[in-house]
């Protein structure tokens, strides 16, 4: 009896000695998140480094060293530039709206109302939903025969009997119509992070400001926006990063069509690569993206601490 | 300078009455203090005279004029938060002069009021610096400054000190007072503490569960609690309350003492029964049961230390309450009984 119960206290005791052994626990609790970030980061970053200075197919086991042929290539060709071009407008037009939709919701969410939960998990709704369903959805919103929006632009009188605008075929209607898919998808992330950075100002700020004698505007846009700042700029961050690399809204609604004239970097590289089966290309092509999302992502890190403010 | 009235102001969350139809005046150039527990409507009461809630009922006037529709930028009032809700970005100069580009004053203007204020707390040095790298005291310095650089009307200062570690307290307490005084603006002050209350304040306003118990001076509220409830909660240690009959017999602390230094002669006598004495220094707390009653009655005495008589715990001895030391109060009321009833 005694014997069990010493037995026991000792496996327990060895139990407790490794959960109090730092020097081993901390490698044992980080190997999954470096097993992640060397698995599925590193290694394909480097293996399209790799690709993007050879010739590989996806027809051949044949491969050589080419140097930098492959971004000669890539800049001579003209839907390089079309891509590019297409990439920032997409990036930026997308994240402008987002900003300010996402500020006027978060501080109309930020009162209190009835149904407050309702209306906050309706907003949420896009962002959870996967992405190409969503996008699917919208690729019905916008066909060019049952168009939803058309329909009703008609009922309500709003388009002449002839006009039937094709949103997806005609080149300046089909980056907008992408653009404002991208917005409402990225929309209900950016509110939420930005609701979390209005929640954390104290209520006492707003009544000091509201004291000292500043009015709605003033308190908006001298207490409560440069308040938020830093928090801000970390959604638009995340916007511009999942929007310059995001290739599913494109792929779904216009495969970058018509006529390149949708087409961004990221679907470029995949029709290039994959479906073209120049991995080569496609890997020089993708890294265009690299150099552009490190600066963004150090301007922004860094805006974001100098306008840290407690 | 101004007079600021409270007339039958009533403000209900739901529920919970946390203020319910108090009338309060503040005279012109006044220190009032609202005293009271936590949760006895004294912030609400602030944040109503500040504008910064709607009374469910009742109005708010400022030199007879009532603002009770009024936002709070309307009112010139100034307020002082218990955090100070200074403005985290902004430096400590534009800080201050907040309030004064709220109202678009000219530019020069606002510098000398700016350096007016700052040299009256001593804070020129920081102008330039941000809240986060100032201390405590330092930062309550920079939103006094803030409050008076408008020169409002009234200030209200939300428990202004409670964030000060003790030490810093008691000069700050000071200070305060001697600048309400300079300039003489009407002043309504909040706080749970007692010692703070009777320090500061022209007159005390005795707050519990959103009614005004008492309101009158320091002295007032402390030799002649009006219930139980002030009497108990003005003092420390409280007032001693021992059942007599249909009413409390109620003494402080330092009015019980032996009978030998006591006078015997207009006194009652009261045996008492040590159970712990406490020595703080200035004073000894001696703890106790009176003898010869039902229920026990717990009471403590207050022995100053000038007075060397030996006590001891676990012994009996006799002690003595001077007659006009003792009030009474009704028991099921709580109300004090006056008139000569002893």
């Amino acid at each position: 009896m005694t014997a069990t119960a010493a037995a026991i206290s000792a496996a327990t005791a060895r139990r407790m000695r490794l959960a109090d052994d730092e020097r081993r626990l901390w490698p044992l609790m980080l190997a999954p998140a470096i097993l992640y970030i060397v698995l599925l980061v590193g290694f394909p970053f480097f293996l399209s480094l790799f690709y993007s200075v050879s010739n590989v197919t996806v027809g051949s086991r044949d491969m050589a060293f080419v140097g930098l042929e492959n971004f000669r290539r890539v800049v001579e060709s003209g839907t390089f530039w079309i891509a590019l071009g297409n990439t920032l407008i997409f990036t930026i037009v997308s994240q402008l709206f987002v900003l300010l939709f996402a500020n006027m919701l978060a501080m109309a969410l930020v009162a209190d109302f009835r149904g407050k939960w309702l209306v906050r998990f309706l907003i949420l709704l896009p962002w959870v939903a996967p992405i190409s369903l969503g996008a699917i959805g919208w690729l019905w919103i916008y066909d060019s025969i049952y168009s939803v929006i058309n329909w009703t632009g008609q009922a309500l009188r709003i388009l002449g009997p002839n006009e039937w605008p094709i949103w997806l075929g005609q080149p300046n209607l089909a980056m907008a119509s992408i653009i404002i898919v991208q917005i409402w998808r990225i929309v209900p992330l950016a509110t939420v992070i930005i609701l979390a950075g209005l929640t954390s100002i104290p209520q006492d700020i707003h009544d000091a400001a509201a004291v000292d004698g500043a009015g709605f505007w003033r308190r908006t846009f001298q207490i409560t926006l440069p308040l938020l700042l830093p928090i801000t700029l970390v959604a638009v961050l995340f916007g511009i990063i999942f929007t310059f690399t995001d290739m599913i809204v494109v792929f779904v609604l216009t495969r970058g069509g018509p006529y390149d004239q949708t087409q961004v970097l990221a679907t470029w590289a995949f029709f290039t690569g994959i479906q073209g089966g120049d991995l080569a290309g496609g890997a020089a092509i993708s890294l265009f993206l690299f150099p552009v999302l490190v600066a963004v992502a150090i301007v922004f890190l860094m805006l974001a601490r100098r306008a840290e403010v407690t | 300078m101004a007079t600021v009235e409270a007339r039958h102001i009533s403000k209900h969350f739901d529920e919970v009455r946390a203020v319910d139809g108090i009338d309060l005046i503040a005279k012109e150039g006044e220190f009032l203090v609202l005293l009271g527990p936590s949760g006895c409507g004294k912030t609400t009461l602030m944040r109503l005279i500040a504008g910064l809630e709607q009374p469910t009922a009742g109005d708010i006037l400022l030199d007879g004029r009532i603002v009770t529709d009024l936002p709070p930028r309307a009112r010139n009032i100034a307020m002082v938060f218990q955090s100070y809700a200074l403005y985290p970005h902004l430096t400590v100069e534009r800080n201050i002069s907040f309030p004064l580009r709220a109202i678009g004053m000219p530019k020069d203007e606002i510098r000398k009021k700016v350096e007016w204020a700052a040299r009256m707390f001593g804070i020129e040095r920081f102008l330039d610096r941000k809240p986060r790298q100032l201390s405590g005291g330092e930062r309550q310095r920079v939103a006094l400054a803030r409050a008076v650089v408008r020169e409002p009307v009234v200030f209200l200062l939300d428990e202004p000190l409670s964030n000060l570690d003790a030490k810093l307290r008691n000069s700050a307490r000071d200070e305060l007072k001697q600048f309400q005084r300079n300039l003489a603006t009407t002043t309504i002050y909040v706080t749970h503490d007692q010692a703070e209350a009777m320090g500061l304040g022209d007159r005390i306003a005795v707050l519990n569960q959103g009614k005004v118990i008492q309101i009158g001076t320091p002295q007032e509220i402390y030799r002649r609690p009006t219930d139980t409830f002030v009497a108990t909660f003005i003092g420390s240690p409280p007032m001693n309350l021992v059942e007599d009959g249909p009413s409390y017999l109620g003494f402080r602390p330092e009015a019980f003492l032996p009978r030998e230094v006591g006078s015997a002669e207009d006194g009652i006598a009261l045996p008492f029964r040590v159970t712990r004495v406490e020595y703080l220094g200035a004073d000894r707390l001696v703890y106790g049961v009176l003898e010869g009653r039902t229920p026990e009655a717990h009471v403590i005495s207050k022995l100053p230390d000038n007075i060397r008589a030996e006590i001891a715990a676990g012994e009996r001895y006799d002690f003595v309450v001077r007659k006009s030391g003792i009030d009474r109060f009704d028991r099921a009321s709580g109300r004090r009984i006056e008139g000569d009833a002893r």
